[in-house]
Parts: structure tokens; C-alpha cells; sequence
């Protein structure tokens, strides 16, 4: 039966449309096993409703253009057949049975995820990504490139992979068994990448697995699957696949970066520098909602300009951007440099009179 | 008294109230049914006038009209405004309307809870649309308003919504309890359960689903209510509470929630179809059964929308079985349907057209929702245009299309005259095409990896987003023309006599033209019942 079934839907699949996945018609084959599974079992499902439709169909039809009283039919009297009614409750629940077998077995095996060889942490925020390396110690956030960002309110010229672009992607090995475990800062979101075969929600408070083994090099694009508030469309995934010595290569690197970072954090840094480093940061984690020209929306999300904040106390400043104040999230996951810099670069830029803050500031304050 | 004319008033000066004030006060079960249908029409505009401005913004990449929150606020409010503001009010317009009439009673059990179960709706319906004008906008986190989007991270105006949904609630828990009273106790004597018009019969079993079902609503809004502002944590892992719970307690009642608004539908097909191929209901008993089943297994499938929020394989197998389970006596519906028209003597009057495109376009439905339903599969599909595209065909080219038939069938019994049959017919061509260039594509925009309730999108999903969006301006446009039909038939239409269908079958048309003020004052005979019966 399982055979059958199988070489039933090989058939179908060669025969049918993986080529209508290009013109946007169906879902992708993908590149992995999960995904190919799914696919197979959506064409086998597909086929299944497409073969009922057209005998169910086509009877109607049929019915519609011979039983007419235009054409002189005279109407019958029959209200009741129970052989037909047997019939027609029975084959259909014989041919659900032959539709959940396959399902079960693809369904246990997706969330089966003990067989991963390594493990990489997603966490939601309103309206970005956050990717952890438990094992290999870094992680970092995951914002909608500039480039898209900047197109949004404009008509023309949108970029190539527009809404489907970040500015660090996740990276990931090729031909190695990774779970994902997924969670969320606020409100529920939901990691997506149609060519993995890989969605699951993200709970606050909770931790979801998935698990991926993608077989070809290269750079997936996802989205964001569960309403989320303002920015939902805007909070896409890409993931850049490398074969298993280019991923080390970029973990030590990372590494590396990473110590230089927290090393930074500790010398004492030049106005021009942080206020370098804090427009782009600014750019990428508050001008969603504070606008890049600082002019925020009132009253709902304060304006840069002419702020009490960044005019007032660094101290209220530092403990506003790191812990979160009502609507404003906290951004304690943001290193202390970063930090620094985007609190001076708010307190310097805009017009305001501020101070400076050192990442050392930052630190303490935590 | 064996017909049903000699049952009419006799003092003719006893009509119905004059002014305005006779619908404020009536406990007339027409003029309730034809309050319902007025305000259930003009929230379908309301929503779908929101539902233009959707598809404006998504007409093409970027966004042009509107800023993302308030996109947010009109899918949402769409959603709540056609669910809550239009198909439910106008299906219980319809059952107040026609429930009587079929089991040849003189009104609803409980008249002046009737009214007040009318009432409640526009001050629910304008208290949901005033929160656009707060501070913080209208709700903005879908119409499924999980937490703690909903809690936590929504505007103040969630407390009004919190307390319209109640009102809503009330509302339709009280006609719930009026229907099952009036069909078990005002039902003529002569009137056997089995002998009684599909219609009847539909609208018995979901009252039993909206008195299961509405009550839990109410549990989870007061819940999201306390969360919000009396410190308890339902819903906030911090305090010890789970979001997931949330999404339980709300499709224990949103799954029922959407049989509600599919079976009385099932109820006017299954009428109209018999009328135009003259030729009884083709397996009355299991047309019950089917409708009882499928009302059962209503209540066991909830978390099939729940499939990706990290529940055990074991509660998926089981959510997955049950989910495809309820397409057997969904089948065994349509054809029936279709075994009704088979070999019977059709044509092809409006509301036949209506009801033919209803089993056609509900069934497509009915085959993506199944896709939906294989669990692994749903990967997918979850949070797409794929179901986007599934529940537009279901509740719009279904629910709403068995509005539109159900009207136009017995618009001749509510005012004694017909509609301009030509109109009408343009006007059904224009809906039904139009109709799927709007959601058709959409499936193909959910496979090809859209999200749902996104504002703007990446350049792959332009193209079929301007073809759904030029279908959708279409298919709003032919809103005014069916307004005008019904309006020109009610000032203009060409009077009609008791039963201007020549298959109809039913207790109402023995009625004369336009049904009068009371009606069945005394019961119908054994004999009337007999001859008008579906189940011959």
C-alpha cells in the first residue's frame, strides 16, 4: 500500500507542475527532505481533490444542461437511494483513510527533531529577528535591509528581493541535521522559510522546535507567519547556507568580532565614532518607529527631536533604551557599544543638547 | 380551517404600528426579520467598503494609501464586521422571517426578547466601529485577536471591542434560545420533527451550536478583559498563564463559530434547489443527520488552526483525522444536492443560479480547506493567502451567496411583488465573475509563500495581487447594483400572487402575496402539512 501510494505520487509529481512553482502557481519543492515530503503529499492531496472535482463535477454539469425543463425534460419522482448513499459515504471515507496514512507518516517524522547535530535559537521581537548560537557563543540581530526600507513609501525602483532582504542574515552548514528552537520577546511571531519546509510559531515564554536538513548551498528568504502588530510584513528571514568549512570559517569569525566588541566596550570612544555607529544602528532598530528624521508619531511613539530623554539625564536615557518603558520594548540584547552609540547619536543628533554616553556607561547601568 | 387564508386578521384597523417608533417597539417576527436583513446589508457595505480600501493598498508593491497600522485595524474590523455585523445578523434575519411561517406558528416564542436581541446590534455595531476614531485606532491584531497582542500590546480601545463582542454575544445567545423554543414548542401540533423544511431544521441545530459556542467567547474575552486591566495573567507566561491557552479557548468557539454561519446556508439551498428542478429534496433524513453530524464534529476539531503552535504529534494525528472526518458528511450533502437536480425539470431563475454557484464555489471551498487540514501540509499554507483564499470561498461564495439566493427567493413573500428578473440576472454574472478573479488567485499567492495580513510584499506576488484587486473593486461595484434591485422591486416590483415559484414547497407559500402582518393565528391542518412537506 505504502509503495503504491509512493510511486502513485512519483508519478504525479513528475507529471505535474514543480515548473508552476516559477510563474508563483505552487508551493516549492524546496531543499530539503521535510520540504519534499510535503510537497509530494500536497501534489498526492491535490490530485486527489482534482480526480473527485471532476466526477463530481461533471455530473453537476452535465445534470444542468440535460435536465432542464427547456429542453423538455419531465422530472422524475426518485428522493431515496440507499445503496447510493452507502456509497457514496463509504468511498469517501475509504479514500480519506488512503489520503492520512501518507500524512501520518510525513507528519511524525517532521516533528521528530532528535536527530540534530546542532542548534541555533530564534527569538521574535516586534519587528526583527534575534539568532543565538548557543554552542558556538554569538548571536545578533536580524533587521529588513535598508535598501527595502527605504523603498517602502516610494514608488518605483523597489529592489530585487524587496521585503525579502536583512542586514545579517542567519548563516547556516549545508548537509548537517540543525534544530531550530523558537521562541519570543513579546508578542507571538512565527519563523518561516517555505524552502526548509520550516514554520513554528514563536511563544513568549515558550520554546517551539523545528528541524531542517538542507541539502544545497545558497540564500533562502522567509517571512514572518504570525500577525504581530505594525512592521508584520517587514520582519523578513534570510538564510545564507555555506558549505561546512565556509560556515566555520564565518563562526570564528564571528567569535572573533565578538571579543573585539566586548573588548571595545571597555576603551572609551570618540564622539565622531559613536555618532557613526549609532546613525546606523538607529537606522536599523529605531527608525521603525521613531522615523529616521526623529519626527517618531505622536503621541504614540515619541519624536527624537526636542526629546526630555535625550535632553535630560543619561542615566533615564540608558535605563529607558535597555529595559523598555510601556510600549517601548527593552533593547538589552544590543551589545554596550551599540548601546552607547545610538543613545549618543540621540542625544547629540536631532538638534538636541545631550551627552555623551561611553559603552562602559551602558555596562554598569545593566 | 383547512387553508390558511381563513387564518388572516379579521380586524383589518389592527396592523402594524405607523412611524418610526413601530421598529423600535415591534415584536412582529417580520418586521424583526426585516431589521435584521436592513442592518445585516448595511454592515456588509460597511465591510466591504473596508475590504476596498484592503485591496487599494495591496493593489501594487509599496504602500501608497495607508500606514501599516491602520491596514492592521481594517482587517481586522473587516473581519469582525462581516462575521459579527453581517452574515450572522442576516442569517437570523432570515430564521426570524421564515421559522415561523414554515412551522405554521403565529410569531417566535419569546417576542419581546426578540426585539431586544435585535436592538442590542446597532449599539454593539456602533460602539465596535467608534473605536477607529480613539486614540490608538480601532483593534488592530486580526479578527482571531490572539494574546498577548491583544492584551499587552493593543490600544485602549480593546476594552470597547472587549465589551461589544459581549454585546454581540448577548445578542445571539437570545435568539439562539427563541429559535429552539419556538420550533420544539410553537411548531403546529400537526407538524411531526421529521416532517419539518430543511431550513427548520438547520436553524434547530445551530442554535445548539451558538449556545455551546458563543458563552466561551465571552469566557475569553472577560479573560483578555482581566488581563488587561485587573493584573491576572491568563494569558502572560511572566505571571504563570500560556498564549496558547488563548488560541484554545477561542477556536473552541471559533471553529463552531464557523458552522454557524455555513448551516443555515445548507438550509436555503435546500430549499431552493428542489423549487427549480421540481423535484422533492433527494434524502431528507440524511440531510438531517449529515447537518447533525457535521454540527457534532464542529465541536472537536478547534486546534486544527492550532497546528504550528508546537503541539504534540499525538494532538495533531488526532485534530488531523477528526478535520478530514467532517468532509464525509459534507459529501454526502452535496451530493444530495446535485442528485436533487438529477433528472429533475430545471430552470434557471435568480435564485437558482444562486444556489447552483453555491454548491459549486462552496465546494472548491470546501476542497482547499481539506488540503488545509492534512497537518503537514498546513505548513505550508498556515497564515497565508491559501487560507485567505479558503474562507472567502466558503463564507463568502458560501454563506453569503445563500443570502443572496435566500433573498431574492423569498423577497416575493416579504413584499408580494418581484424583482426585475433581468437585473437581477446581470447583476449575478457580474458577482460570480468578479467574485473569483478576486479570490481565485489568491490561492495561488498563499502556495507561491504570502503571508496573511501583510500590508505591502515582495515583487513575486504582484502580479495576481492586482488581478485579485481589480476583481475586488468589480465585486464591490456590483453591491449598488444589487441594492437598486432590491430597492426598485420594493417600490416597483410587479405584484404576485401566494407562490410565485411553481416548485416551491412550504407552510409560507400558502400565504397570500406578500405574507400578511400575523400569520397563523390558528395552526395549519394535518392536510396543509402533508402537501407543503419537503420530506414526501
Amino acid at each position: 500500500m505504502k509503495r503504491l501510494i509512493a510511486l502513485l505520487s512519483a508519478l504525479i509529481t513528475t507529471l505535474s507542475t514543480s515548473a508552476f512553482a516559477e510563474y508563483g502557481l505552487n508551493i516549492t519543492e524546496g531543499v530539503t527532505s521535510v520540504s519534499h515530503d510535503i510537497y509530494d503529499l500536497h501534489m498526492l492531496i491535490f490530485w486527489v481533490c482534482v480526480a473527485i472535482a471532476v466526477v463530481v463535477f461533471g455530473a453537476m454539469f452535465y445534470s444542468i444542461f440535460a435536465h432542464r425543463k427547456s429542453k423538455g425534460h419531465v422530472a422524475a419522482n426518485f428522493h431515496e437511494n440507499t445503496k447510493a448513499e452507502f456509497l457514496w459515504t463509504g468511498i469517501p471515507i475509504l479514500i480519506l483513510i488512503a489520503m492520512a496514512i501518507p500524512a501520518t507518516k510525513v507528519l511524525i517524522d517532521i516533528e521528530d527533531t532528535s536527530k540534530a547535530e546542532m542548534t541555533v535559537k530564534i527569538t521574535g521581537h516586534q519587528w526583527k529577528w534575534q539568532y543565538d548560537y548557543p554552542k558556538e557563543g554569538i548571536g545578533f540581530i536580524s533587521n529588513l535591509a535598508q535598501t527595502s526600507k527605504d523603498k517602502i513609501y516610494e514608488n518605483n525602483n523597489k529592489p530585487e528581493n524587496y521585503l525579502l532582504e536583512v542586514d545579517k542574515p542567519l548563516v547556516l552548514p549545508v548537509d548537517t541535521s540543525i534544530r531550530f528552537l523558537i521562541t519570543s520577546n513579546d508578542v507571538i511571531h512565527n519563523w518561516w522559510v517555505p524552502e526548509f519546509g520550516v514554520k513554528q510559531d514563536g511563544n513568549p515564554g515558550f520554546i517551539n522546535d523545528a528541524w531542517a536538513q538542507i541539502d544545497k548551498i545558497g540564500i533562502y528568504r522567509g517571512q514572518c507567519a504570525e500577525l504581530c502588530g505594525k512592521d508584520h510584513g517587514f520582519m523578513p528571514i534570510v538564510v545564507d547556507v555555506k558549505s561546512k568549512e565556509d560556515f566555520n570559517a564565518w563562526v570564528a569569525e564571528q567569535q572573533s568580532a565578538k571579543a573585539a566588541a566586548v573588548a571595545s566596550a571597555t576603551k572609551t570612544w570618540s564622539e565622531s565614532d559613536l555618532m557613526a555607529q549609532g546613525e546606523s544602528v538607529y537606522n536599523a532598530n529605531c527608525a521603525g518607529c521613531h522615523k529616521k528624521d526623529g519626527s517618531g508619531m505622536v503621541p504614540v511613539f515619541p519624536a527624537m527631536k526636542g526629546s526630555k530623554v535625550a535632553n535630560g539625564a543619561a542615566s533615564d536615557h540608558i535605563s529607558i533604551v535597555l529595559h523598555g518603558k510601556g510600549g517601548m520594548p527593552p533593547f538589552k540584547m544590543l551589545g554596550d557599544a551599540d548601546l552607547a552609540s545610538v543613545i549618543t547619536y540621540e542625544r547629540k543628533g536631532f538638534g538636541n543638547k545631550g551627552t555623551v554616553v561611553q559603552p562602559s556607561d551602558v555596562k554598569s547601568a545593566r | 380551517m383547512t387553508t390558511a387564508t381563513a387564518n388572516s386578521h379579521d380586524d383589518h384597523h389592527h396592523g402594524p404600528e405607523k412611524g418610526l417608533m413601530r421598529w423600535v417597539k415591534t415584536t412582529n417576527h417580520k418586521d424583526i426579520g426585516t431589521l435584521y436583513m436592513w442592518f445585516a446589508f448595511a454592515m456588509l457595505l460597511v465591510g466591504g467598503a473596508m475590504a476596498m480600501g484592503i485591496r487599494m493598498e495591496l493593489l501594487q508593491p509599496g504602500m501608497q494609501v495607508m500606514d501599516p497600522h491602520f491596514f492592521n485595524q481594517l482587517t481586522t474590523m473587516h473581519g469582525l464586521i462581516m462575521v459579527f455585523g453581517a452574515i450572522m445578523p442576516a442569517f437570523v434575519g432570515l430564521g426570524n422571517w421564515l421559522i415561523p411561517m414554515m412551522v405554521g406558528a403565529p410569531d417566535m416564542a419569546l417576542p419581546r426578547m426578540n426585539n431586544w436581541s435585535f436592538w442590542i446590534l446597532p449599539f454593539a455595531g456602533g460602539i465596535l466601529l467608534s473605536t477607529f476614531f480613539m486614540e490608538g485606532g480601532a483593534p488592530a491584531f486580526g479578527w482571531t485577536f490572539y494574546a498577548p497582542l491583544s492584551t499587552t500590546f493593543a490600544p485602549d480601545s480593546t476594552d470597547f471591542f472587549i465589551f461589544a463582542v459581549h454585546l454581540l454575544g448577548f445578542s445571539s445567545i437570545m435568539g439562539a434560545i427563541n429559535i429552539i423554543a419556538t420550533v420544539i414548542n410553537m411548531r403546529a401540533p400537526e407538524m411531526k420533527l421529521m416532517d419539518m423544511p430543511l431550513f427548520v431544521w438547520t436553524w434547530l441545530i445551530t442554535s445548539f451550536l451558538l449556545i455551546g459556542a458563543m458563552p466561551v467567547l465571552a469566557g475569553a474575552v472577560t479573560m483578555m478583559l482581566t488581563d488587561r486591566n485587573f493584573g491576572t495573567a491568563f494569558f502572560d507566561a511572566t505571571g504563570g498563564g500560556d498564549p496558547v491557552m488563548f488560541q484554545h479557548i477561542f477556536w473552541f468557539f471559533g471553529h463552531p463559530e464557523v458552522y454557524i454561519m455555513i448551516l443555515p446556508a445548507f438550509g436555503v439551498v435546500s430549499h431552493i434547489i428542489p423549487t427549480f428542478a421540481r423535484k422533492p429534496l433527494f434524502g431528507y433524513s440524511s440531510m438531517v443527520y449529515a447537518t447533525a453530524s457535521i454540527a457534532f464534529l464542529s465541536y472537536i476539531v478547534w486546534a486544527h488552526h492550532m497546528f504550528l503552535t508546537g503541539m504534540p504529534v499525538a494532538g495533531e494525528l488526532y485534530f488531523m483525522y477528526a478535520t478530514m472526518l467532517i468532509a464525509v458528511p459534507t459529501g454526502v450533502k452535496v451530493f444530495n444536492w446535485i442528485s436533487t437536480m438529477w433528472r429533475g425539470s430545471m430552470t434557471f431563475e435568480t435564485p437558482m443560479l444562486w444556489a447552483l454557484s453555491f454548491v459549486f464555489l462552496f465546494t472548491i471551498g470546501g476542497f482547499s480547506g481539506l488540503m488545509l487540514g492534512i497537518a503537514p501540509a498546513d505548513i505550508q499554507y498556515h497564515d497565508t493567502y491559501f487560507v485567505v483564499a479558503h474562507f472567502h470561498y466558503v463564507l463568502v461564495t458560501g454563506a453569503l451567496w445563500a443570502i443572496i439566493a435566500a433573498t431574492f427567493y423569498w423577497l416575493p413573500k416579504w413584499t408580494g411583488k418581484m424583482y426585475n428578473e433581468t437585473l437581477a440576472k446581470v447583476h449575478f454574472w457580474w458577482a460570480v465573475i468578479s467574485v473569483n478573479v478576486l479570490f481565485f488567485p489568491q490561492h495561488f499567492l498563499g502556495l507561491a509563500g504570502m503571508p496573511r495580513r501583510i500590508p505591502d510584499y515582495s515583487l513575486q506576488f504582484a502580479d495576481f495581487n492586482l488581478i485579485s484587486s481589480l476583481g475586488g473593486f468589480a465585486f464591490g461595484a456590483s453591491f449598488i447594483l444589487l441594492t437598486y434591485i432590491v430597492v426598485d422591486c420594493i417600490r416597483n416590483g410587479k405584484p404576485v400572487g401566494a407562490r410565485p415559484w411553481e416548485g416551491a414547497k412550504g407552510l409560507e407559500w400558502t400565504l397570500e402575496g406578500k405574507a400578511e402582518y400575523h400569520s397563523f393565528n390558528t395552526p395549519p391542518s394535518r392536510e396543509l402539512i402533508k402537501q407543503e412537506s419537503q420530506h414526501s
